[in-house]
């Protein structure tokens, strides 16, 4: 049978909201200019953590915990998705991790949810600055967890299995899985419920050591020993117990060859009456173009 | 990503009144709450960061939901469905929204579940939600009923229903009926106790109640039988899960179509006496009234910067005879003159609220200890000083709320009178406020024994003593001009010796200390905020040509005009 109460760790990430592009989005070089863009819950990472608290919902007492990893401000996704009915996070940040590709960053997720020790791993099916997909279903393989991939919505339990819809390509797909597991999560999936006011008010003065070591003044300290759940966990390299070798540049097999500033270019519209004649053109054009045929 | 709060500083500049400090530790009781609840503040500072935060998740419903399901609310509307009340699809959405972020019971106690909110914010929020959907506003701002149960009702029916409240249920007020409207006193429906079940039975009809198939009812009823006056109604709370009040009909109504209409038909309804009996009427409606009354404030002053943006954003786009409409005076006149009208609504909406909230407060807090003689004095002057601005604020905010959106269809043009533009949609919404909750005329009523005895003499002096910028020396001295003007006026109506002429010329003395008061408001703004500066110069030159008119007007009057204007009363 399913544990009475679960503990879920959310995958999550801060990225630079590429929705809401502008003219200063890119630089010279070809490489994303974080400066000039917000940054962002990434969407599909907010599907899952709606994912993990109806999983919450299911079995009162649970904790959703989100593990981010990022520089100190990421922080702010740990504190946003508080304020949505997570209990708390670990931010993982070291200079280390800097310039990890996927494989780097899951070996260094999966170090840390390791120490967490979770019964289910939800994340986002990917991010919107590197659409790799990639991540949730490497700690998967990396943790030796069985993994559900495109996960729309939990629909139910089943003795101690998750019972989860898959959104495909051409249909649904529900599977059966048993606990530990991976989820990640699509953009389908159900929005994520909002901020809650009482939350806000409860989680705002939540945060990181180094943030406390930045704005002392702000930092309530007299709150903070007498409400441990607004400290949030700072892990570095050392406290996952993890191999330099297989972090950031060193161990990011995936080389950067060129990057290249593709401008679609918006084609005129053609304007056809129903003459035979105009249709009969247009077809032997799309055969020559080989649209059709 | 729109968002009502971030994109209105004239709402934020609100928020930093010096009064805020003393009325967020009233409303905080020294910040007694903080070792109980985790969401409670520590600090002011801490107080305020809760309060803009939380105000932010408003605005960004208000922008990013309400608004958009504004349109559809309006043409789908609510439906009768098996004698009871089912909303628009979007005003469903719209309550799911606010539920799920926690945003109802947002000034009850924390105990009874609410955020404990200061009521400067309730009526803050009040705004934004009646800029997104003035009709919608009616449905959430009706959670204003709980306060008056959480003042007047006992422990055990605030136990009860407070908390319902304060997780998403709605609330009604039933006052009106068909033959008791601006005349409550004439209320007929009736309740008996009922030895064998136990509980007072209710059974008549209400016509016109707002929201009145919400889940909670505060119901106006004659509980002494033979009695025909005041002194024979109480005040009952009816549960909604009792099903014993059908909705007969809603109303086809002109604007706010979203807001439910209904005439109700009470079949031995079961119901709760709140307070004492025989108070009813005297007591607790007034109380209900006058909390209404500012929250018609609110809903005016959202609608009307409602209608001023709709208007601005046109008048930029609209190209004619090669440039867009903005740069032809006439345009920017009447934008000039709008917004400023604007500020000045909401100069008065905040004033006023700080002076309820204080007394309120301080009432709170006299039912739990003594209060001090400083304390009594200062519940006192605020007392006073509310009754008086309620229905002026209430007067103004509506005929300006309309004055706005007047002036918005005619920049629109055309455009403005199809249904292309939300404009049309608030132009219909915004006819209402000055009607319900008291017509402007009745506002009049009750605001013209502060003309009379000097509440607002004394406010406008007060205002008058205090320093304001020297480069504004040439408003200040406008100002003073016009209460010499205004004192003038008084005195010839008063000195007449006939309540009749002081009556005939009632409106026009409460608006004369109207423009007076706000002009007093966005000067003292102004001085503050470069922003305001033109809105206080634009406001008093306008308020200072009505209010040479209406001097002009009583100097010319005499007590021979009565006649004059009783006359069409023969005619039929």
């Amino acid at each position: 049978m399913m544990k009475k109460t679960l503990k879920i760790v959310v995958l999550a990430k801060q990225v630079p909201d590429t929705r809401n592009v502008g003219k200063d989005a890119m630089k010279a070089d070809g490489t994303v200019n974080r400066a000039a863009l917000p940054a962002i819950f990434n969407p599909e990472d907010l599907n899952a953590l709606e994912q993990a608290l109806v999983l919450k919902d299911m079995f009162p007492g649970s904790r959703v915990e989100i593990l981010t990893m990022g520089p100190g401000r990421a922080a702010e996704i740990i504190r946003e998705g508080m304020f949505r009915g997570a209990d708390g996070g670990v931010l993982l940040s070291d200079r280390k991790f800097a310039g990890s590709d996927t494989l780097a960053t899951s070996y260094a997720l999966s170090r840390a949810a390791a120490k967490m020790n979770p019964d289910i791993i939800v994340a986002g099916r990917q991010a919107i600055d590197g659409d790799t997909a990639q991540v949730g279903p490497q700690v998967a393989q990396k943790m030796n967890l069985p993994q559900v991939t495109y996960a729309e919505e939990i629909v139910g339990v089943e003795g101690d299995e998750l019972i989860v819809r898959r959104r495909l390509e051409h249909g649904v797909e529900t599977v059966a899985c048993r606990l530990p597991m991976v989820m990640t999560v699509n953009a389908s999936a159900p929005e994520c419920r909002p901020r809650h006011a009482k939350l806000v008010m409860k989680y705002k003065h939540a945060a990181t050591p180094s943030e406390c070591q930045l704005d002392e003044v702000n930092c309530y300290a007299g709150l903070r020993s007498e409400r441990p759940y607004l400290n949030i966990t700072e892990w570095n390299v050392s406290d996952v117990d993890a191999d330099d070798s297989q972090l950031g540049l060193s161990g990011s097999p995936t080389k950067v060859k060129k990057i290249e500033n593709v401008v679609f270019a918006a084609k005129e519209a053609k304007r056809l009456t129903a003459s035979d004649q105009e249709i009969d053109t247009l077809m032997k054009e799309l055969i020559a173009s080989h649209t059709l045929g | 990503m729109a968002n009502f709060f971030s994109d209105n500083k004239d709402l934020q500049y609100h928020m930093n009144h010096p009064l805020m400090k003393r009325i967020v530790e009233l409303k905080e009781k020294g910040y007694a709450d903080k070792d109980l609840y985790d969401y409670a503040p520590v600090d002011f500072e801490d107080a305020q960061d809760s309060y803009r935060r939380v105000m932010e998740i408003i605005g960004e419903i208000c922008g990013e939901v309400i608004a958009p399901n504004a349109e559809g609310v309006d043409h789908d509307g609510p439906k009768v469905v098996d004698d009871h009340v089912v909303y628009a699809p979007g005003t469903a959405q719209n309550i799911e929204a606010l539920t799920k972020a926690g945003l109802f019971g947002l000034t009850l106690p924390r105990k009874y579940e609410g955020l404990n909110f200061p009521l400067v914010y309730f009526v803050m929020a009040n705004e934004m939600v009646a800029r997104a959907d003035a009709g919608f506003e009616n449905i959430w701002g009706l959670q204003d009923c709980a306060e008056t149960l959480n003042e007047f009702a006992s422990e055990e029916i605030k136990a009860k229903y407070l908390p319902r409240v304060s997780r998403g249920e709605t609330c009604a007020m039933d006052l009106t009926e068909p033959d008791a409207g601006s005349d409550l006193q004439a209320v007929m429906l009736k309740a008996h106790w009922d030895e064998a079940k136990g509980t007072w039975l209710l059974n008549g009809v209400k016509r016109f109640i707002t929201n009145g198939d919400g889940h909670i009812s505060l119901v106006l009823a004659r509980s002494e039988e033979g009695t025909a006056d005041a002194r024979g109604l109480s005040m009952f709370v009816y549960d909604r899960n009792h099903m014993a009040v059908k909705v007969r009909r809603i109303e086809n109504k002109l604007g706010i179509k979203g807001s439910p209409t209904c005439e109700l038909v009470f079949t031995n309804a079961p119901a709760e006496l709140v307070g004492d009996r025989k108070m009813g009427l005297i007591k607790y409606v007034m109380s209900l009234m006058n909390a209404a009354r500012l929250g018609i404030g609110a809903q005016s002053t959202g609608l009307s910067e409602a209608a001023y943006r709709e208007a601005l954003k046109y008048a930029h786009e609209r190209m004619q005879f090669g440039k867009p409409i903005i740069e032809f005076p006439a345009i920017s006149e009447l934008l000039s003159n709008m917004k400023a009208k604007l500020h000045g609504s909401r100069a008065m909406l905040y004033e006023t609220t700080r002076f309820v909230e204080i007394y309120k407060d301080l009432t709170h807090i006299s039912h739990d200890r003594k209060l001090t003689p400083e304390e009594r004095a200062e519940m006192k002057a605020y007392t006073r000083l509310a009754d008086a601005f309620t229905p002026m604020l209430k007067l103004m905010a509506s005929e300006y709320c309309n004055a706005l959106a007047y002036d918005a269809i005619q920049i629109f043009g055309g455009s403005g009178y199809m249904k292309d533009y939300p404009i049309e949609r608030i132009y219909r919404d915004a006819r209402i406020t000055n009607i319900y909750e008291g017509t402007s005329q009745l506002q009049v009523v009750a605001a013209i024994r502060h003309v009379t005895t000097g509440t607002y003499l004394n406010q406008i002096r007060e205002y008058e003593g205090q320093t304001y910028a020297a480069e504004l020396s040439h408003v200040h001295n406008k100002l003073i001009a016009m209460r010499e003007q205004f004192e003038k006026a008084v005195e010839k109506v008063v000195t007449a010796g006939n309540n009749d002429f002081i009556d005939f010329h009632a409106r026009r003395m409460v608006e004369m200390a109207a423009h007076i008061i706000i002009g007093y408001l966005l000067l003292r703004q102004a001085g503050e905020v470069e922003d305001y500066r033109n809105s206080a110069e634009i406001y008093v030159k306008y308020g200072e040509a009505q209010n040479a008119a209406a001097a002009q007007y009583i100097a010319t009057s005499s007590v021979d005009d009565l006649g004059l204007m009783t006359a069409v009363q023969q005619e039929h």
